[in-house]
């Protein structure tokens, strides 16, 4: 079993229905770890030794935040820009995070049609997230396309929401039970895209 | 009486005189008492009397000098300087007595001449390190080399008493050789208790220094009587002084000592300011009276002979430190300064001359020419340093500039006045920075206890100037004012936006009121005391009842910012209330009902907007 550790970022939770529902799917989970970093450090001073035990301590790494401005919320490039020291997380000593998973779970307002070459953001998720994906690369780590809400501007109804809540945990169980056919969802946009086919089955 | 005050006035009017005018031409303090000295002299307008018995008596001035850099000198200090000291100073000592001397034995029989290559190898601490504080040098590693030499040359002093009488050939004309006080005579007495009687007394000086001074001063200082305090420092140093003359020491050395001991005593800056002013009077009346003891008929009959002795002995001496300087590597750009500040005769000369004929062993024909051109010696070292100046100022123009890393190691300097509750956890924080601030507190019990716990604290009242100065304040970038007595804050301000217009200020005021009338004295920087507790309360109480910590967090500061942007317009209130004779009462419910409103207007739309989900395409 592969221990996960979730760095959650939303700046105003209380206003975020998607991402308090994605979050309380995950809480409690068997080897799964909550790290709100908004809660953690309301003065946006970082622990960094304490964040890289956690890092240390864990597989898979997964990043759950809002889609702020075709990024994350600021704490978590606060985050990145402390943690991943070199001679940690890179560079030629740097190991520490080699060979762990490393996702994205994100929410944003536009459908997936809006994120796309001729859509209203020109741009696909999979281009806006590429810094991530540079900085898995940089740290070694398998980089997984993002687990993606998209289009909460519309408001999901909440059948949509507790169905996203639901392929979360799961994506979240496989990732820990290592039921997840990673060469698979890597051929996909997103995680999520075709979740019931990636996961295998217990025979 | 009328007589001693005239004499007295005519001292210090010269020294008012001259001073101000050979600083503007840039001469320096000391050259411009020498010069009052030689214009009031028997060879200016012979205005003085007895010039060696002023001498004499302003003597007392080195003493109080090296009581003086005593208290600047922790023991752990001195310690670290131990081979400076013994190094560069007996070397320097031993080797210009042993040159000096072998020229002098030409001309004299060798105790003659071993006397003076002695009494001439010292130089003078009175005017060099009054010059090197004037110019700022004291801190420096060439200052620091000279000041290892002078120390070392002020403890020889205490041999060469010793040892000069053995020297004797000349048949004394009347028997009054011995140096001792009226009071008691030691001489009386056997020999080991006079070894003992001497180390009893240096033991007496730095036991009574570590343990009994603190309360004593204590005590004092608690009657907070300014003039007892300044008596207490006064006799502390005339009573060592008298003490080491009783047991044939050295008091200037004795004096040194006790500085040394009081060091660390939180009355150091108390007694700094206290003494600097006698020290200062009676320097510069001794300084006087070198220039006034110049005889220039003398100098006039046997101008060859003094012109000789002076460029030898200066010479001899500078040639003899700048070796010295080479063999303890001082470094190449400090060796000149260092080479010429100690080349000139010291006042200790006079002293041991005197101290020589007496004894028989040196006759005033051979006395006289040396003084003559130990005094020129003396008068031209501030010439020199002059010289050394302009010539320095040309070499850093054309290349290397060392003035930052001076910068560097003294750091930022903070003056904080007042250490209660607040200054402390300020003062510990500060620390954490790298920043040791220079503290001032006029609460002895606290004094006491903070100083247990590792912190420099000073005793003593912060709107007095003098304590001020000597904190430093001049030098000083930032004074951060932690006491809540308004009153006091706000004399403190006047004080210092007066004499040390540089120096910016940060306050705390107790309540909004405190806050408006350091506003109103220019003070921009004002923190209330309980203010910071009061929204990290309200944070803590945000928190525990569920709200986020980041929002909490945000909903504190937004608050901060908006009480810090209400102040000014509060301030102009509260002064309208005040011309509108509104009462006391009125004027506090007055000011909660204006707060309230403003903090109403200032409701949170700044929370309400952030993060709000919304659709661009809207």
């Amino acid at each position: 079993m592969k221990k996960i550790l979730i760095n959650f970022a939303h700046p105003a939770r209380s206003r975020s229905l998607i991402n308090n529902a994605l979050r309380s799917a995950i809480e409690g989970l068997e080897n799964v770890t909550l790290n709100d970093l908004y809660a953690h450090y309301p003065d946006f001073l970082i622990d960094v030794k304490r964040e890289q035990a956690l890092c240390e301590e864990h597989d898979v790494i997964i990043f759950q935040h809002p889609f702020y401005w075709y990024s994350t919320p600021a704490i978590m490039k606060e985050w990145l820009d402390l943690v991943l020291q070199h001679g940690w997380g890179f560079g030629s000593h740097g190991n520490a995070l080699a060979g762990k998973l490393f996702l994205q779970a994100l929410t944003a307002g536009g459908d997936d049609s809006t994120y796309q070459k001729y859509g209203y953001n020109e741009f696909t998720i999979s281009e806006l997230t590429s810094p991530m994906r540079a900085t898995a690369k940089l740290c070694k780590m398998t980089w997984l396309p993002p687990f993606a809400v998209l289009g909460i501007h519309r408001g999901l109804r909440q059948e949509k929401v507790s169905a996203y809540a639901e392929d979360y945990r799961q994506a979240v169980i496989a990732l820990r039970d290592e039921t997840l056919d990673l060469e698979l969802v890597k051929q996909s946009p997103y995680l999520n895209s075709n979740l019931s086919t990636a996961i295998r089955r217990p025979v | 009486m009328e007589q001693f005050l005239l004499q007295l006035f005519i001292f210090l009017a010269a020294a008012a005189i001259a001073v101000p005018i050979a600083k503007k031409l840039g001469l320096g303090s000391v050259l411009g008492y020498l010069i009052a000295g030689i214009v009031i002299g028997p060879f200016g307008f012979s205005m003085i009397g007895n010039v060696e018995d002023v001498m004499h008596f302003t003597e007392f001035g080195v003493v109080m000098m090296l009581f003086l850099v005593g208290l600047e000198l922790k023991p752990s200090l001195l310690w670290q300087m131990r081979t400076p000291i013994l190094g560069m100073g007996g070397t320097q000592v031993v080797v210009s007595s042993v040159l000096i001397a072998g020229v002098a034995i030409a001309f004299l029989p060798w105790q003659q001449g071993l006397a003076v290559g002695l009494i001439l190898s010292l130089s003078s601490t009175a005017i060099v390190l009054q010059t090197l504080r004037e110019k700022g040098l004291m801190d420096t590693s060439s200052g620091r080399s000279i000041f290892s030499v002078l120390l070392f040359q002020d403890l020889a002093v205490i041999p060469m008493l010793a040892l000069l009488p053995l020297l004797a050939t000349v048949p004394l004309s009347h028997d009054d050789g011995h140096h001792g006080s009226h009071l008691f005579d030691i001489g009386t007495l056997p020999g080991y208790a006079q070894v003992l009687i001497t180390l009893g007394a240096i033991l007496a000086i730095l036991l009574l220094g570590k343990y009994a001074s603190r309360p004593i001063f204590r005590i004092i200082a608690s009657t907070r009587v300014r003039e007892i305090f300044v008596a207490a420092a006064l006799a502390l140093v005339v009573g060592i002084s008298v003490l080491m003359t009783v047991v044939g020491l050295s008091p200037a050395l004795g004096a040194f000592l006790a500085g040394v001991v009081l060091a660390d005593s939180e009355y150091r800056h108390e007694l700094e300011s206290d003494i600097e002013p006698f020290k200062g009077l009676l320097l510069g009346i001794f300084f006087i009276s070198i220039g006034a003891s110049l005889n220039f008929t003398l100098i006039g009959d046997e101008i060859l002979l003094i012109t000789g002795l002076v460029l030898g002995l200066m010479g001899l001496k500078a040639l003899v430190l700048f070796v010295t300087g080479l063999a303890f590597k001082v470094q190449k750009s400090d060796r000149t300064l260092f080479s010429i500040s100690l080349a000139q005769g010291g006042e200790f000369a006079f002293v041991l001359f005197q101290f020589s004929k007496t004894n028989g062993v040196l006759p005033s024909t051979t006395i006289d020419p040396l003084i003559s051109a130990v005094a020129i010696s003396m008068f031209l070292t501030p010439l020199l340093f002059l010289a050394y100046d302009k010539l320095s100022a040309k070499q850093q123009i054309s290349g290397d500039t060392r003035e930052s890393d001076n910068i560097d190691k003294k750091g930022h300097k903070v003056i904080l006045a007042g250490f209660g509750r607040l200054g402390t956890d300020l003062g510990r924080f500060l620390m954490t920075a790298g920043i040791k601030p220079v503290i001032l507190d006029h609460d002895a019990g606290n004094v006491d206890v903070l100083r247990k716990f590792g912190f420099e604290v000073y005793y003593g009242d912060v709107t007095r100037l003098d304590l001020l100065e000597a904190a430093g304040a001049a030098e000083a970038e930032l004074l951060v004012i932690t006491i809540s007595d308004v009153e006091k804050a706000r004399e403190l301000v006047e004080l210092v936006s007066k004499h040390y217009p540089h120096l910016k200020i940060a306050s705390i005021a107790a309540d909004r009121t405190s806050a408006y009338e350091l506003m109103d004295h220019g003070v921009t920087v004002i923190r209330r005391e309980t203010y910071g507790s009061a929204l990290n309360l309200g944070f803590d109480t945000l928190k525990l009842l569920g709200f986020e910590p980041y929002e909490a967090s945000r909903m504190k500061s937004i608050f901060q910012r908006n009480d810090d942007a209400m102040l000014s317009e509060l301030h102009k209130i509260h002064r309208q209330d005040e011309e509108n004779y509104v009462s006391m009462y009125q004027k506090h419910t007055a000011e909660l009902e204006e707060l309230m409103t403003l903090d109403k207007n200032n409701s949170s739309d700044e929370l309400d907007k952030a993060w709000a989900p919304a659709n661009p395409e809207d």
